[in-house]
Order: structure tokens, then sequence, then C-alpha cells
């Protein structure tokens, strides 16, 4: 009897391990996220067509979003390459089965929290067991909430605009939000002192103090991705230029001698400061290095006027806004050449997985957020939280 | 062959049942409430906040707004804003350009006038611009207005050291229109005479 029960035990465990190594073999063939398709499909990817069934209301509404913006297609379940099923009575509870290897590759069930993040919980499973990357379904962004009368203040949000929460009540102009890589804590502009000064805000704690209050402008902040070191535009040398200080508001040092620069933001090795200046009577793109040298262009040949670069956490590519009378959200590799034009907006901030972006575009004269998957083009307007949202900046 | 025949069925057999199972007792539960929550990207991965992490959004309550230490004020601190006395010597621009016009100089001279009459007054000069233009590079452009407005007035005679600048990028426009004429008269430069105040 035991050495029956053995015998079935290994005959199971070997079938199992011959089962997965097919399907991870075939997960392969059939994955169409492979990174080399979409270098050379920016904007033109086709989405992943998965059908979903058993979720209701809100739930449903998390789930299409959240798989939307990150390159999924709705279809029947005859259609479908992946059916999503489950449901969100009590807890969620979901599994995913890939209709081609005919096999489950997930199944889950979520407690605590809110339904609502459970359901992006799943979401993130979903992404990651379909694509084998990490979703965004439960990051964090920052922006800016402005009123009819430029005052506003600056909010915190799930990416997707729920539980949005005002972090300022200065009641005065507000910019540009960055956060502090992996802490809850942010860097912004605020005008309160009676000029635009850059404020560290410790949201965990509720302090804050100016790093940068000088003479005239200090603004756009942007902290390394070790989180040791700030780049920021001050004029305290007579022109708006690039300057980095240590994290904790000491050591300033001028980077660029250029004089007309605006939005800094870092590579992801921390080696390079990408911003936007004025070199030969043009426009464009130019990096400097983070200790300070040669400052250095990049081109971004066929589109003009670019500004607010951010550079992708996996270093390979740069989305920046181009401005030809109206303003288009571009993306090009993070050496320069050939930007895509995807849609209309300003201000992109790249997701954690250097997937998809966050950026602004005007309806009517407000500013909406919107979150676009670079890759498919698939984006979605954020709903409005208060005024004119702008100036979004990802948690990463 | 004939095994592997055999063998693939019963594989999907097995792993349908299994799965199956969940339906009913789970295999794999995923608790969210997270434990660090002063970290950004702990379990879930890079930019995400554990669940019920408050944001504590408190910069008021603890009295920092009013004691913040910044040298942006110092040497203008306690100065009286005086707005009317040169708001008809506005300074226009052309669009995208911080160059001062040679149009404007009757207006810097009526500035500098101004400040050569009264040794004790100071001057904020305000930069703004029109709505194109992103909201940074016009943050910057406003301040390169203001700039070159306090080097013509140095031109002029101006000790700079008593002049102030601040940009307000596009956020404070002067007509909220969205046209020409109203692009035209919100790229600008604004004069704030600062009067030291009163001793009471």
């Amino acid at each position: 009897m035991k050495k029956n029960i053995l015998q079935l035990i290994k005959i199971c465990l070997s079938v199992f391990i011959f089962a997965v190594g097919l399907n991870f073999a075939n997960g392969q063939d059939q994955n169409p996220l492979n990174m080399t398709e979409q270098v050379k499909v920016l904007g033109n990817t086709k989405p992943i067509p998965v059908s979903l069934d058993g979720f209701s209301g809100e739930i449903a509404d998390v789930l299409k979003f959240d798989l939307y913006v990150q390159g999924f297609s709705f279809v029947t379940p005859d259609a479908a390459q992946y059916q999503i099923s489950g449901s969100n009575s009590g807890n969620v509870t979901g599994s995913v089965t890939d209709k081609f290897a005919r096999k489950m590759i997930l199944s889950r069930s979520y407690t605590g929290a809110s339904l609502r993040r459970q359901a992006h919980a799943f979401a993130d499973d979903i992404v990651l067991a379909i694509t084998g990357k990490k979703g965004i379904a439960q990051t964090k962004t920052a922006f800016k909430a402005q009123s009819e009368n430029g005052n506003g203040e600056i909010y915190v949000a799930d990416f997707d605009g729920h539980n949005a929460q005002a972090v300022t009540h200065d009641g005065t102009i507000v910019a540009a939000p960055a956060w502090w890589p992996r802490r809850l804590a942010l860097f912004y502009t605020s005008y309160q002192p009676g000029n635009p000064d850059i404020f560290y805000h410790n949201l965990s704690t509720g302090r804050r103090s100016v790093v940068a209050g000088f003479s005239g402008l200090n603004t756009a902040a942007a902290v390394s991705p070790d989180g040791s070191k700030l780049a920021m535009i001050l004029d305290r040398s007579g022109s708006p230029n690039v300057w980095v200080c240590s994290a904790d508001g000491t050591n300033f040092k001028r980077l660029t001698t250029t004089t007309e620069d605006s939005s800094p933001c870092w590579s992801p090795d921390g080696q390079r400061i990408c911003f936007a200046t004025k070199i030969n009577e043009r426009r464009v793109l130019a990096k400097v290095p983070a200790g300070g040298g040669e400052v250095q262009r990049i081109s971004t040949a066929g589109v003009s006027n670019p500004t607010d670069p951010d550079w992708s956490p996996d270093g390979k590519w740069i989305a920046f806004t181009s401005q030809m009378g109206d303003f288009n959200i571009c993306v090009m590799p993070a050496a320069g050449g050939n930007p895509t034009v995807l849609v209309a907006g300003e201000h992109p901030s790249w997701s954690p997985n250097s997937r998809t972006l966050v950026f602004n575009h005007a309806v009517g004269y407000r500013q909406v957020l919107s979150v676009l998957d670079v890759f498919t083009k698939q984006v979605k307007d954020i709903d409005r939280i208060s005024g004119s949202d702008s100036q979004p900046a990802w948690a990463r | 062959m004939k095994t592997m025949k055999l063998i693939y069925p019963l594989a999907l057999a097995i792993a349908l049942a299994s799965t199956g199972c969940h339906s009913h007792k789970p295999g794999i539960v995923t608790p969210l409430p997270g434990s660090n929550p002063g970290e950004v990207g702990g379990d879930n991965g890079a930019g995400t906040v554990p669940p019920g992490t408050a944001v504590n959004p408190d910069n008021d309550a603890n009295g920092t707004n009013n004691q913040i230490a910044t040298t942006s004020m110092d040497e203008f601190e306690n100065m009286a804003m005086d707005r009317a006395a040169l708001a008809a010597n506005t300074v226009h621009f052309a669009y995208d350009s911080a160059a001062v016009k040679k149009s404007e100089k009757a207006n810097l001279q009526a500035v500098a006038a101004a400040l050569s009459s009264d040794a004790s007054a100071k001057l904020l000069i305000e930069g703004h611009c029109d709505e194109r233009g992103t909201e940074e590079y016009n943050r910057s452009l406003g301040e390169r207005r203001a700039l070159a407005l306090r080097e013509a007035l140095a031109k002029m005679g101006v000790d700079p050291s008593r002049v102030r600048t601040i940009s307000y990028g596009k956020d404070r426009p002067a007509d909220p229109g969205h046209d020409e004429a109203a692009w035209a008269k919100n790229r600008r430069g604004e004069f704030v005479l600062l009067h030291p105040k009163a001793q009471s």
C-alpha cells in the first residue's frame, strides 16, 4: 500500500514537472511581450486578448482599467488567449487559464485591505503570470491639482487616481512633485514662503523642511535613484541652471552653464542627468555627468522643443514632451534618435516597470491625468481629482 | 511514445483537478496588509505602498509652516509691498523670449527713477509667461525674464542687490483668455516696490 502511494506520487511528480516544462516552453513562444519585439513596435504592439468573467461592479471596473493600461484587450472567451475567471463575493478570488497551452497559470485568493485593493493585487498577479513582469496596479503617484486662480496643492493617489489625498495645505502655487525612491516622502516646489522653494516632505510623519530656499528660483527637484542626491533648477548663478546637492540640502554644486535649463531627471544608474535646454539657438535635450562635466546634446530628430524628460527605470528609454503647436508625449531610445510620438499630452513619468507612462493633457482648458501603455498605445484618463491636475510623478 | 500519449492527458487531468480545488479551498491566499509603512516598494514591488498605510499631510498642525528656515526672503523680510506704484510700468515680451525690447526703455527708466528717489526702497520683479510651453519650462522662462529686467536696470545704475526676482511661470496670467491678445498681455514682467514697514 505504502509502496503504491509512493509510486503514484513519483509518477504524478514527474508528469507534473514534464507538463510545467512543456508549458514553459510554449509560453515563451507565445509570449507577445518578448522584449526584442517590443522595441520594434513601440506604440504599435497588439494587445494581449483576454476574457474576463465572474467579476462585477467596481471590481470588474478595476480589473478592466488595470489590464487595459497594461496592454490587454477584452474579447469573448472563444477569442481569448487567456481566460480570467473569478468572483468578488466576499473576497476577490480568481484564476487565469492559458487557452493555448490549456493550462491554469494562476489561481489565487485575497484577504484583507479593501476589495478594490484585492482587485489591484489580482491584476498584478495576472500581469506577472502572463508577461513575467511586475505589474503597476498597487503603485502610487503624486501630482499637483490647481484651481483657476493658479493656487493648488500636492496630492498623492493610487496610480488610477483613487484614494487621492492632499498632502499640502499651502493655498499657494505648488509644482513639480518628485518621490524619494523607495520612501514615503516627496520633494516639491511650494511658493508658501513667498518664493518658489523646494520642500522635503516626509509623508509618514507629516514633517517637512525647505531643502533649497535661495533667492530666486528653486524648482524641479529630482532625486537620484539611490536617494542620496537631488538635482534641481536654481538661478543662484544668474540664470536657471541644473544644480545637484545632497538629499539633506547640503553640498550644492552647479552642473551647467547653459542658460535656459529646465526639468532635470536622473539616469537609472545615477551617473547622468538629462535636462531640457537651449544649445546653438535650438531647444534640445542634453545630458551631463552627475558629478560635473561636459554637456552633451541628445538627438531628438524629427520633433522639436523637447522638455520634461524622464528616463525609464530600466535605462532603455527617455520619455519627454515635444511642442510643435500642441504638446505630444514622445518616447525615444535613451541614447537619442527617432522619437516615437505617442499621444497628445505633456509631463510624462515612467512606471517602475518601464512600460507605462502617467502624464497630463488638456480637456478644454483643464488638465487631466492619463495612463498610457507605451507599447500598445492603450490610454485611459484618470477621473479628475480637483481643478486642473498635472505634473504627475510615479512612485518608484 | 505510447506512454507519452498517455501521460500528457494525465498531466492535464492532474493539473486541472488540482486547480479545480482552488475554488473551494484556494492553494494560495495573499493577505494584503503590509508591514513597512515608511517604505515604498516592499512586498508588492517598486512604487507600492502597503494597504492601509496612513499618509500624514500634517504640515500645518506641527506649526512648521511659519517657521520654515529659508534664505530666500532674508534681505527682503519685513518689507511692505506696493503694487500700485509701478503698475503702469509692466514690461511685455515676445513669444518664448526673455529679451528686453528697446521699446520698454521708458518703463525701465521709471522703475530706476523710483528706486533712486528712495534709497530705502527695494524692488521685486515678477516674471510671467503665456500658457504655451510646459509648466517647468515656463517657470524657468519667467525667471529668465525677471533676471533680464534686473540686468537691464543694473545697466541703468540700479544696485542689483536691491532687486529680488520671482517667477510665476504661467500660473498668474494677467488675462485669463486663450488667444494671442491675452497671451501678449501675459508675457510680462511686473514691478513691485518694496518699502520698509513702519516701526510701531
